[in-house]
């Protein structure tokens, strides 16, 4: 079975788009929306739920006021300031480490299990999708991430899909990194802007740092033409292949304001959407 | 001598799990004796840092090795330095893995074959 | 003041919208601008600042003394994020999974464990003009945002208008970005996308209790979803940026849109104006 997941460093840059694309395009396979604190990809996939369970993140910590003697141990141990003055825990300073229950003397704080969001397993026109959303301002999305890939992979192995495609978040920290751990491939979608140039290079970094194989696509390559000579030196130099460079065009606003995958549509990026695949293809087959 | 296999169930009969971090239960095993009991891996419910627990689970069950399909850099790097040894064991059950592993017929692993676990 | 700029999705224009605000802000008052999406920072490659000083934010970390150490085994029980292996003859720490808590030097029997340091990025800070910048860069690897994001906000000023440059999203790190501000933009894009993600990050601001208001970037005259959502929430929208090709070439380059059209400058005045008034405090009025 292979994974590939899909990143880009800067935000808005069409991985979705790509993504929701490639839910048309390929066959046999899972989609995963590890997107968790702002998924999309349900809005063009259309799902229909199968079966949906919550998602435990940290206990929190709680104080029993009735055995509490308030002698503040907690408040002065806690090294993430979430226990205010008044003896209350401030949920969303918590990270659940325990020292306050480990450390109370009259035993007063217990942790207590704590729903940090939703994960879903849905049935869509193109195959399975596993999406989740995180509860607002809540951490632990990495392991949000890891649950959804860790779902994908077993409803793959059970329903015997030869692929994995992940819709991964913007930016280089936790969410991104839980999505690296033993995909085969990462799609890196920019565009040409110096912003999107210069995150991609973090995100080339990263996939270098945990030894996982890079390609890139240039989306709206045609906005700034210097910059995409730019990005594929940045990208010939680093040994990333480019697989496509798809032009702006009108039809992914279209498809995306109607919430359709845009190669439905047709017309010429469609074409060229199908190109890249085939590309991305080749390369995952070679590995 | 104790050998933990990665186990889907609680018996000898059960298939092997591959994964070590996150297979569901472990058979511990005398390959001598043909004694053996299951333990449950604290690790798949595990948020993050599966790989890391079930290594200190096999510490302190004091198992002299390990049968699993794949292991990451963080659990390779604790059982190496816990002197554990670690063999690759094939699709099938834990039993056909006890009797190949008897036999000397199992690779040992000595590089992690999986990529690193996600940190935190 | 502390005027927070956040989106749900990323991509919508969160620094293209901070750093025009901070730009026209700054031809009245004292603004300091603070870039805290330290996974992939941006508003440098606009404001271009000159950086005169770099400092490492570093976090907690235990130390072994494996010489004290008995191998008693409480660190590792005690480590609600695994981060430690307690080997027959020594405590193995894996540094990344670490939040510094410090349960374990806090409970380690032997006193045996000592905080420690552990470097998870970079703070630079120096000038655009009349423009205080600071921004803070994530190490390239590293999970945990949220100390590097606080330690810059603590660059705030007192008496400019700090402007916050939050990352997307909804979790964590924006928070971290956004709490403690007087007033949240939410900048998003008239797609279902953009609306999708706009009601998530307004549901992290509400519960945060700050006011907040929307922006609509590249709207094409079309934006009834977003007006009807406003509508029901009671959400002032306070600007509306037209889609226009110049504007993101400018942008591609790190041009900011201002330049592009100098006459824009009216509509991030009148924002400026409106998000004052609505902060309920003094600020850069224009």
């Amino acid at each position: 079975m292979r994974e590939i997941v899909i990143l880009s460093g800067k935000g808005g840059t069409g991985k979705t788009t790509i993504s929701g694309s490639l839910a048309v395009l390929a066959s046999n396979k899972v989609m995963a929306d590890c997107d968790v604190d702002a998924a999309n990809l349900h809005l063009l996939l259309k799902p229909v739920t199968r079966s949906s369970f919550p998602f435990y993140g940290m206990p929190k910590a709680r104080i029993n006021r009735e055995k509490c003697l308030e002698c503040y141990l907690c408040v002065f141990r806690c090294a993430f300031e979430a226990i205010e003055p008044g003896l209350v825990v401030n949920e969303s300073r918590c990270e659940g480490c325990a020292v306050c229950y480990h450390t109370c003397p009259c035993k007063a704080v217990e942790m207590v299990e704590h729903v940090a969001g939703r994960l879903h397993i849905s049935d869509t026109a193109y195959g399975p999708l596993v999406h989740a959303r995180l509860g607002a301002g809540e951490d632990n999305s990495g392991k949000l991430v890891t649950a959804v890939r860790r779902e994908a992979r077993r409803l793959a192995e059970e329903e015997k899909k030869e692929l994995i495609i992940t819709d991964g978040p913007p930016g280089i920290g936790c969410p991104a990194i839980s999505c690296l751990a033993g995909v085969d491939l990462v799609l890196v979608v920019t565009e040409p802007t110096l912003a999107a140039k210069h995150d991609l290079e973090r995100v080339l970094d990263l996939a270098d740092h945990f030894g996982c194989h890079a390609v890139a696509c240039i989306n709206k390559c045609d906005l700034e033409p210097a910059i995409t000579q730019e990005i594929e030196r940045l990208c010939r130099q680093r040994s990333v292949p480019v697989v496509g460079e798809l032009p702006y065009d009108e039809k992914a606003m279209e498809a995306t304001k109607k919430g359709q995958p845009v190669v439905e549509l047709g017309g010429p990026l469609a074409g060229q959407i199908t190109a890249l695949w085939r590309e991305v293809k080749k390369i995952l087959g070679k590995r | 001598m104790k050998v933990a296999i990665c186990a889907q169930g609680t018996h000898l009969d059960a298939p092997m799990d591959l994964r070590f971090g996150r297979c569901p239960y472990f058979v511990v095993a005398d390959p001598q004796t043909g004694e053996w009991e299951h333990v449950p891996n604290p690790g798949p419910g595990a948020a993050g840092g599966a790989g890391i627990q079930a290594a200190q689970l096999m510490i302190k069950l004091k198992v002299d090795a390990v049968i699993t399909g794949r292991l990451g850099p963080n659990a390779m790097e604790v059982l190496k330095k816990a002197g554990i040894k670690v063999y690759e064991g094939t699709v099938g059950t834990v039993r056909q893995n006890l009797e190949a592993y008897r036999q000397n017929r199992l690779p040992l692993l000595t590089q992690p074959n999986a990529p690193g676990g996600h940190k935190p | 003041m502390i005027v927070a700029v956040a989106s749900g999705k990323g991509g919508t224009g969160k620094t293209t919208v901070s750093t025009s605000l901070a730009l026209v802000a700054a031809e009245k008052g004292k603004v300091c601008f603070l870039d805290c999406d330290v996974e992939e920072p941006n508003a440098h490659i606009i404001l271009k600042p000159r950086l005169s000083g770099q400092e490492a934010v570093r976090v907690r970390v235990p130390v072994i003394e494996q010489e004290r150490c008995t191998l008693c085994g409480r660190c590792a029980d005690v480590c609600a994020f695994h981060a430690l292996v307690v080997l027959p003859q020594e405590v193995m720490v894996f540094s990344p999974m670490c939040h510094g808590c410090g349960g374990c030097w806090h409970l380690c029997p032997a006193g045996a464990i000592h905080p420690g340091w552990r470097e998870i990025g970079q703070m630079e800070e120096g000038e655009c003009g009349k423009i205080r910048f600071v921004h803070g860069r994530l190490k390239v690897g590293e999970a945990m945002s949220p100390p590097l994001i606080r330690a810059v906000k603590q660059r705030a000023q007192a008496g400019a208008l700090n402007i916050v440059d939050a990352p997307p999203g909804t979790s964590c790190p924006v928070v971290a970005a956004v709490e403690g501000a007087d007033f949240c933009l939410l900048v998003t894009e008239p797609t279902p996308f953009g609306l999708h993600d706009l009601e998530l990050a307004w549901e992290m601001v509400s519960q945060l209790g700050i006011p907040c208001g929307v922006v609509v970037n590249r709207s094409d005259g079309r934006d009834e979803p977003v007006e009807e959502f406003c509508r029901t929430r009671n959400l002032p929208l306070l600007m509306r940026l037209p889609l226009d090709r110049d504007v993101a070439r400018g942008y591609a380059r790190g041009i900011p849109p201002i330049a592009v059209h100098p006459a824009w400058k009216g509509h991030f005045r009148e924002l400026l104006h409106a998000i004052s008034e609505r902060a309920g405090l003094k600020c850069a009025k224009s």
